[in-house]
């Protein structure tokens, strides 16, 4: 099981070598390692030395240790609750056919875009004071926990459906004609070549429940602080740079311990597999218990991610002369004192999509193909550092890109950085979706091509390419919909006057008025329908019909 | 690998072309992202000058004000507009901007003008409102709202994570003082003895929350602005003359917003001439209705809707910025204490 990779390493040029890693690491170098040094320096800084007196300041005041222990197991508990509920759902996508199919998968990602304090209001909606669900939850680690399910379902869904659609059934079913029963078969057979993907989205949800802020600051009733708010509360609100230096170096510690761990976990769990094509698999429900099984997924599916997004919905329909369109009519109304144009933060929002996708795909294949194929010390830590950003507060990142970026060009104020500091929390999108499926590409495959003459270049295009391309779209999709959903740390840089959807969306609940809540609302849903179109759009591309392989 | 090369080509081309000091001609604003302002005002403004204004939005106003600061020396604009006074001493002892007095500072009133190197532009108070369907006989002060009556009424944001919650706590602190027989920790005792709700932002507290206006939830009391009852008759769905909402008029926190040349710009005469534009009748009068907040100059005529549906409260908080720097950290660290143990 525990056969090398590197057999499995295509013949490159030298310079093409060089510029697989060059590029991925240049930029990361550029845009996250040197502001984040140079902002962790700022703040340790002192009277011409470095002094880790905030060290002792941090412990003794914000309670750290305690922070850093709600932290860490939220995140855990957000993980392992996500991989539970959202695995069926995997399931089902990855083996079964059914009408909408497609349309659902890109509605499962609409959460993961919607900004969190749209979603604030949406579950406190539901189970805060007043809820419909006549429950309390706000406050408490549950609301937080089903927030959190709610937000990265589609990243287990779409990471792990990805690889598992793949998967060639028979082995299951070779399994099972030996006597083995259905848990057994699934147990030793299905999830060992599942690992991979499994780890790569649980590396994926820890990461961005680990840093989580919006949710556990709205959710969470002010009592409850991840890391992550006390970074922003440092910096921003108390600006004590050297205790949120010492935090950021704590968050980057413990993030890295994690990171360094998968990636030695995931090398050691690389199996290569007979991958199939998905359409081969995907059947459509046939039995009773098929169809029970495949509809109650969805049921369950549709309710957990349904409801808030019909509350919002809702929300928008709704005014005090009872339900209509007037909201988004209001969206095109020009009353003379109106602070954003809808359609140009539509445009904005797509174009930034648009290239944080095209800078994401670009590193972020570059980096797999080195991950992929070489195995090594120095490829763990590439790794590692490719995830970072994404377990790296915004804050830190944003306001590293001031201390950072003056010299020797000024990019400070560059419309480019709200793409890049997008693309930073894309890569590892896109690094997750591509590398376990191209660990698990063949080598014979590739070797007989290369016996029968095959350039290494054709062996890349004709093998690799159309398996990778699948993934690579999966990953895409994600990036588009970190951009659209503004992730990163884009609130934390002077950006020219380019409204995007959910700055939009923020500056009309910023402001008192029925007409103000109800277009963010309007808004809002704007932005769902579409993410879902985007998303279907991007999936479209993925190269049809793999063949055999 | 060429779409590579070609993809950086166009990074580093486009990078020069936007990046970098701006173009001659223009002079650059940084500010937060509630700005706003028409563009035909901008127009009139580059007509009379001949300067363009290009505006840069960096996140909230903490937000902006810690860029700026990051950045003294080396600035990313020529002007920052939207420091407050709760603000203002950080601003002030990162030696922030240089010294301008504006030809038209007689045009402000004598309270609001608190230092020589920043230009008051407008100012807002902080101040309770009212669910008017809620009440026959209304509160009226702020000490009241420990009474039984009250009892979970009203709900605030933490000052920890919101500039109005911030407000409202300075504004306590002011109106009872530190010492004495009912000191402002007593009286944020009372508070949480009656209930009091706290969320973590303006958001939640007044749409989530609140029950008056717009706002869904059930409590009739909510830290907002003086001028959120004519937002609610601006922004009503169905026109009206009268506001759902009204204004506590005591213990309202005067936020002043400022403007400043920042120290280390190389268009100083362009920045000036924006800051004496951003004085002028023009620019004031257009500030209520996109900003919702009181024009400083006062000569500036108020719309009609702010003058029917809302007070300015005589005797508004002002607590000297250094005071507030000086104890933050502290005052916050003692409410937390009290209201969140």
């Amino acid at each position: 099981m525990d056969q090398g990779v590197d057999g499995n390493r295509p013949a490159l040029s030298r310079t093409a070598r060089l510029a697989l890693v060059g590029l991925p690491l240049a930029f990361l170098v550029i845009f996250f390692a040197w502001p984040f040094v140079s902002i962790v320096a700022t703040g340790l800084w002192r009277d011409g030395r470095f002094g880790f007196s905030a060290l002792g300041q941090a412990l003794d005041e914000g309670d750290l240790l305690g922070v850093v222990w709600f932290t860490t197991w939220q995140a855990v508990a957000s993980t392992v609750a996500t991989l539970l509920v959202a695995l069926p759902g995997a399931y089902v996508f990855a083996r079964y056919e059914f009408p909408g199919k497609r349309l659902l998968r890109a509605a499962a990602t609409i959460p993961f875009v919607l900004p969190t304090v749209v979603v604030g209001t949406a579950f406190l909606a539901l189970f805060g004071p007043g809820g419909i669900l006549g429950i309390r939850l706000d406050g408490s680690i549950w609301a937080i926990l089903v927030a959190h399910v709610f937000f990265n379902y589609a990243v287990v869904l779409r990471t792990v459906g990805g690889m598992w659609s793949h998967l060639d059934p028979r082995l299951e079913e070779a399994a099972r004609s030996l006597g083995a029963g259905r848990w057994r078969a699934f147990r030793y057979v299905t999830l060992p070549l599942l690992r991979p993907a499994l780890a790569a989205a649980a590396s994926i949800v820890f990461l961005f429940t680990f840093t989580s802020f919006g949710i556990v600051l709205i959710l969470g009733g002010s009592r409850l602080a991840t890391l992550e708010v006390e970074i922003y509360r440092q910096t921003a609100l108390l600006f004590d740079l050297p205790v949120a230096a010492v935090l950021a170096v704590v968050q980057l510690i413990g993030v890295t311990a994690i990171l360094l761990a998968y990636s030695r976990y995931q090398e050691r769990r690389a199996v290569e597999q007979p991958l199939r094509a998905a359409e081969d698999i995907a059947h459509r429900p046939a039995t009773a218990g098929q169809r029970a099984l495949v509809g109650g997924v969805l049921m369950s599916m549709v309710l957990l991610l349904g409801t808030p997004l019909a509350v919002l919905i809702e929300r928008s329909l709704r005014s005090s002369s009872g339900y209509g369109l007037a909201m988004y009519r209001a969206l095109g109304d020009d009353d003379g004192i109106r602070a954003i144009e809808p359609l140009e933060a539509v445009g904005n929002s797509l174009g930034f999509a648009a290239v944080a996708t095209l800078i994401a795909l670009v590193i972020g294949l570059s980096a797999s193909v080195v991950i992929s194929y070489r195995r090594s010390r120095a490829s763990r830590w590439f790794d590692a550092l490719l995830m970072l950003p994404l377990g790296t507060s915004a804050v830190t990142i944003g306001f590293g890109f001031i201390v950072a970026l003056d010299a020797p060009v000024d990019l400070r104020a560059w419309p480019l950085l709200i793409p890049i500091a997008h693309s930073l929390v894309a890569i590892p999108f896109v690094v997750r979706s591509v590398v376990p499926v191209m660990r698990s590409i063949r080598s014979r495959l590739r070797e007989a091509a290369a016996v029968l003459g095959a350039p290494p270049g054709r062996v890349w295009r004709e093998i690799d390419l159309p398996i990778v391309s699948r993934a690579a779209a999966v990953g895409a999709g994600f990036a588009a919909a970190v951009s659209l959903g503004e992730f990163g740390a884009t609130a934390f840089v002077a950006r020219p006057d380019t409204p995007t959807l959910p700055l939009a969306i923020f500056r009309y609940l910023g402001r008192p008025g029925e007409l103000n809540f109800g277009r963010a609302m309007a808004l809002s849903v704007v932005l769902m329908v579409i993410t879902a179109i985007v998303i279907s759009l991007i999936e479209r591309f993925r190269t049809p019909g793999i063949g055999s392989f | 690998m060429r779409r590579l090369i070609a993809t950086l080509t166009v990074f580093v081309v486009v990078g020069a072309g936007c990046g970098g000091d701006d173009e001659p001609g223009t002079v650059t604003l940084l500010t937060h992202d509630s700005f706003d302002v028409g563009q035909e005002i901008l127009a009139q403004f580059t007509a009379e000058t001949g300067w363009r204004v290009e505006v840069l939005a960096g996140g909230d106003a903490g937000q902006v004000l810690n860029q700026a600061i990051l950045a003294a020396g080396n600035p990313v604009a020529d002007v920052l507009f939207g420091v407050d006074n709760t603000f203002l001493s950080r601003a002030l002892d990162a030696d922030l901007f240089v010294e301008y007095r504006s030809g038209r500072i007689d045009s402000v009133a004598p309270e609001l003008d608190l230092d020589p190197h920043v230009t008051p532009i407008d100012f807002g108070d902080v101040c309770i409102n009212i669910d008017r369907s809620a009440f026959d006989a209304p509160p009226a002060t702020l000490a009241e709202l420990t009474d039984p009556a009250y009892a979970g009424a009203l709900v605030v944001e933490n000052p920890a994570t919101s500039s109005p919650g911030l407000a409202f706590l300075l504004a306590t602190i002011a109106v009872f003082g530190e010492d004495g027989d009912t000191t402002w920790r007593d009286y944020w005792e009372g508070l949480v003895a009656n209930d009091v709700a706290v969320t973590s932002g303006w958001e939640d507290a007044y749409y989530g929350v609140f029950s008056g206006g717009s706002g869904a939830g059930d409590r009739p009391l909510v830290v907002s602005y003086a001028s959120s009852p004519p937002a609610e008759v601006v922004f009503a769905a169905e026109p009206t003359d009268t506001a759902p909402t009204a204004v506590l008029a005591d213990g309202c926190f005067r936020q002043i917003e400022f403007a400043g040349v920042l120290r280390g710009t190389d268009d100083r005469e362009g920045a000036e001439a924006l800051i004496d534009f951003m004085l002028g009748r023009s620019f004031q009068e257009d500030i209520p209705l996109r900003m919702f907040v009181f024009p400083a100059n006062t000569d500036a005529a108020l719309p009609k809707v702010f003058v029917d549906h809302t007070v300015v409260p005589d005797d508004p908080v002002l607590m000297d910025p250094e005071v507030i720097e000086t104890n933050r950290e502290r005052w916050i660290r003692e409410w937390t204490a009290i209201v969140l143990r």
